[in-house]
């Protein structure tokens, strides 16, 4: 068997080696801190592949770009951070409702406006969710390392395709700046999913056909003559103003992401099952977080953690369950109050705690311990 | 629009265009007004890709927002209604992705020139084989006539009630500044030669660019106190315009505020598919 290469890569690196490792052949993007490195390396590894890379003149036109080479078949990718997500949303809007599949890294870096630009946040939490006008659906996945960075840009592609809508895999700077050593997985070691193709005839065929769930999307040019518009759209892809037609279609966009949450939401859990207290935490602060829990261990408190690697749709269940047996739950976050309004929404009775730093600085192990040690 | 009509005397065209061979006749009646000219554009169009030999399986026809962006739904080819502003965007995304489709983009003015006037000189600049028709109606007419950035200074519009005081844009000089390969300019009133013009931009090998005067009767029109949709073709498309041919010919008091009708401009550039296969490409593999 071939043996699996070792390499010391940065975060948004590794970002690169999953889309690759996932079938990413087209990428287009807007030079910005801190996610730059994921386009200089998509420019310079896929045309060795094959693979297009263009950098437009702005932000809106690398996501819509990014939409069109979907739209022919290829798995595309965008990267950006900050100013560059509020630009994008428009077009994120689009992709929901056109259910075109597409993945959007967002490295998160400090708030709001320029903010920032080198300093870590965690402050898009919402805006991945929410950024963009009209209900929408959304799936964000918050890797904590460089090797998850990895398999977690594997994982967006595949429920990008799976699911034929945009996927955000979002993660804070320090995650997309640090340099760790990791495993790079061999072909057909992690799994890869390609969107169902089109089986009918092509006179038979709807872009968005009722039978389905999530229908098959045909690539342009290859014979299947559709239409595809940003109104809302019957199941031949045709405007309509019918109110059950865009009810239903509104409504199933949403449903598809929650009816299949269970396939979707991935959580880590470190030492729960007899925890008194718990710490809900992504990124780089739940590396922090799970050294609090360490230290707390040691000194004899009951302390565990919850890490939420699939952001959105939020582990509602998972928080609930923790809920209703914890006795507080303690949430650092680098905003000012995100995560732990979700995680409040889904524990009743434990008491929830936010910790929150907007200064450009990482939240330390010894915040989270202060605050584990108050609720003891 | 519909069947086998042809609105052209015989003499100029002989056999019947079966136009229901490109369109969606069941996506019919479209939403322009009596007297709009997008529908002349659209069979001029339709007449000019049937001499091209593309086939509808190659043609990708793509638009943003506007009255003119809901071209493609009429269609049988690859067709695709975005944002607005954004339709060069996404079509730089399926050109690139597919060099083999045929790009064809449907815009207006408003959708081209404000608010996607940096998509429109970027893919200029890059020229990427591509055509862009502009459907130039000096109006937003989805919204209810608001002025839009060709239109004449002093127009009365629903957002220039006093008169509009922003000089307009010439869309052609701007698309040659910045660097598309062919730009011409017709008009909805000449429609042959407006057939000829789209035919020769859709075979060019670069981004080129074609800016068709197409005068809103409806906003533009009445507002601006034309007496109808003839007088205003008339006042606008016929006497407010010279062919490039002639042009040369006439005194300089002859053409003063008139547009150019015609090839403009068109030179040997290289295409940025091309470049990218083969310069791009081939030294990322040598590498």
């Amino acid at each position: 068997m071939a043996e699996r290469k070792k390499k010391l890569l940065q975060g948004n690196d590794a970002c690169v080696e999953g889309a690759l490792y996932a079938g990413c052949r087209f990428y287009a993007g807007y030079p910005i801190t801190p996610s730059t490195e994921i386009a200089e390396g998509m420019s310079v590894r896929l045309p060795k592949l094959g693979g297009k890379f263009i950098q437009m003149e702005d932000e809106i036109a690398s996501i819509a770009a990014a939409i069109g080479a979907s739209l022919t078949g290829l798995k595309s990718l965008t990267a950006t951070s900050g100013p560059g997500l509020s630009l994008k949303q428009e077009c994120i809007g689009y992709a929901c409702l056109t259910e075109v599949p597409l993945v959007i890294v967002n490295v998160m870096r400090g708030g709001p406006s320029t903010g920032y630009p080198t300093g870590p946040s965690q402050s898009d939490l919402m805006a991945a969710k929410w950024g963009a006008h009209g209900d929408h659906p959304a799936i964000s996945l918050a890797p904590q390392s460089v090797q998850e960075i990895l398999t977690e840009t594997v994982r967006a592609f595949n429920l990008a395709e799976r699911f034929r809508t945009p996927v955000m895999v979002l993660y804070d700077e320090i995650v997309g700046h640090m340099r760790e050593p990791i495993t790079l997985p061999l072909p057909g070691e992690l799994e890869v999913i390609d969107r169902a193709k089109a089986a009918c005839r092509p006179e038979e065929y709807f872009p968005y056909d009722d039978r389905y769930e999530v229908a098959p999307l045909a690539p342009f040019g290859a014979g299947y003559r559709f239409h595809v518009t940003g109104l809302n759209h019957k199941q031949d892809g045709f405007p309509t103003n019918d109110s059950n037609i865009i009810r239903a279609n509104n409504e199933r966009i949403m449903n598809k992401i929650e009816n299949h949450k269970d396939e979707i939401c991935l959580n880590e859990a470190i030492d729960l099952d007899d925890a008194e207290i718990a710490v809900v935490a992504i990124g780089s602060t739940a590396r922090s977080a799970r050294y609090a829990v360490k230290e707390a261990r040691a000194a004899g408190i009951k302390a565990g953690l919850l890490r939420p690697i699939t952001m959105w749709p939020f582990p509602d269940k998972a928080v609930k369950e923790l809920g209703s047996r914890v006795k507080a739950i303690i949430v650092p976050e680098l905003n000012l109050g995100q995560m732990v309004h979700e995680v409040e929404r889904c524990s009743k009775k434990a008491q929830v705690t936010g910790i929150h730093r907007v200064d450009g600085e990482p939240i330390t192990p010894a915040q989270i311990l202060e605050a584990i040690r108050k609720h003891k | 629009m519909s069947g086998t009509a042809v609105v052209e005397k015989k003499e100029r065209v002989s056999v019947p265009f079966d136009y229901n061979k490109y369109l969606r006749p069941n996506k019919l009646p479209h939403i322009w007004c009596p007297g709009c000219g997008h529908g002349i554009v659209l069979k001029a169009m339709l007449r000019a890709i049937d001499k091209t030999g593309f086939s509808k399986d190659e043609i990708c026809m793509i638009s943003g927002i506007g009255c003119s962006s809901r071209t493609p739904g009429y269609v049988d080819f690859n067709t695709m209604h975005t944002l607005h502003g954004r339709a060069l965007s996404f079509a730089t995304g399926v050109k690139f992705a597919n060099p083999r489709l045929k790009v064809i983009v449907v815009t207006g003015d408003g959708d081209a020139l404000a608010i996607g006037g940096n998509h429109f000189i970027h893919t200029c600049r890059r020229n990427i084989d591509m055509t862009v028709v502009v459907m130039t109606n000096a109006t937003y007419g989805m919204t209810g006539g608001q002025y839009s950035p060709t239109s004449p200074l002093e127009t009365v519009a629903t957002t220039s009630r006093y008169g509009n005081i922003e000089p307009p844009f010439d869309t052609c000089e701007m698309a040659k500044a910045a660097g598309a390969s062919f730009v011409a300019r017709g008009t909805a009133y000449h429609t042959l030669e407006l057939e000829k013009t789209l035919h020769d931009a859709i075979m060019h090998k670069g981004t080129s660019v074609v800016d068709v005067i197409d005068a809103c009767p409806t906003y533009f029109g009445r507002a601006n106190k034309f007496k109808s949709t003839t007088h205003l073709m008339d006042v606008v498309e016929k006497d407010g315009t010279v062919n490039v041919k002639q042009a040369d010919k006439l005194p300089p008091e002859k053409l003063e505020g008139k547009f150019l009708r015609g090839l403009l401009h068109k030179v040997d550039r290289p295409e940025y598919c091309e470049q990218y296969e083969n310069l791009v490409m081939e030294k990322a593999k040598a590498k």
